[in-house]
């Protein structure tokens, strides 16, 4: 709480992005900004990187289908003692039930299909709904206990 | 660190080395055409160096567990060394750390290909 006091959570950022793989490192840039004026520790900022790549590269291949001209929404922000990302694209959208489970034998040597449960690993919180005129928006969010302030949070 | 991918001969084992984020659209496909290029031109003990990689996703598991199935068809070796705490977390979580042949330094994993 203390440290949560000391720096404020600014508000969301909120990015337009095309869908083009190279805004990840932009997005990345816009994490990491918001974990370093959060006082957020440099593990939890690179699992929350982590979940945050997979998430845009599901919504610009999955969603978007890689078409520049539709566009991944993404927000960065939360409440005093949580980083909450949402991130939204213009596709037609998932079922969710659907995705195979990673970890089952079968599905072991498969070169697809973890990133979900990565994204589910290494945050606290997620969900998937659809949006308002399609869609899927993805919210992801990231307690920060005192240990990952102090960066030493493993998965 | 620029995302890069090298490739060095010790005797008959090609060491392929990994620089920076080996992710979607960058690293995994740098990654996947230097191990392939490796076992096209005849590679058959491949050791893949990730000491200086700072993020892997799940593309460039992907594409990892791609090689090494490839590699295997081919009666290829396909080993790990070096693998930093981050990037052998990601391969622990999804049970894929008992696929590959993981060694801590360059002298053990040369010495396994026997």
């Amino acid at each position: 709480m203390q440290l949560a006091m000391s720096n404020p959570p600014p508000g969301p950022i909120v990015l337009w992005l095309s869908s083009r793989y190279e805004n990840l490192e932009l997005a990345q840039a816009v994490l990491d900004h918001v974990c370093k004026v959060r006082g957020v520790g440099t593990d939890a900022e690179h699992w929350m990187g982590v979940a945050l790549r997979e998430a845009l590269a599901n919504a610009i291949k999955h969603g978007n289908r890689q078409d520049p001209a539709k566009r991944v929404y993404l927000s960065l922000g939360g409440a005093a003692n949580v980083i909450e990302i949402v991130v939204g694209d213009e596709g037609e959208g998932f079922e969710v039930a659907a995705i195979a489970d990673p970890l089952a034998p079968e599905n072991q040597m498969k070169t697809s299909g973890r990133g979900i449960f990565y994204m589910k690993t290494f945050m606290d919180e997620v969900t998937f709904s659809r949006g308002e005129n399609g869609g899927t928006i993805l919210s992801m969010k990231k307690k920060l206990d005192s240990d990952e302030k102090k960066g030493v949070h493993t998965p | 660190m620029k995302t890069s991918v090298t490739a060095r001969d010790a005797g008959d084992i090609k060491i392929i080395e990994l620089h920076g984020k080996i992710t979607i659209g960058a690293g995994d496909l740098q990654m996947r055409e230097a191990i392939h290029s490796a076992i096209s031109g005849g590679a058959m003990k491949i050791l893949v160096d990730m000491k200086d990689v700072t993020t892997i996703d799940s593309s460039g598991v992907g594409e990892l567990v791609g090689c090494y199935t490839t590699a295997t068809h081919k009666g290829a070796k396909l080993k790990l060394q070096n693998l930093p705490p981050k990037i052998s977390d990601v391969l622990t979580v999804t049970q894929l750390i008992t696929v590959f042949d993981v060694f801590a330094n360059e002298k053990d994993a040369l010495a396994s290909f026997g």
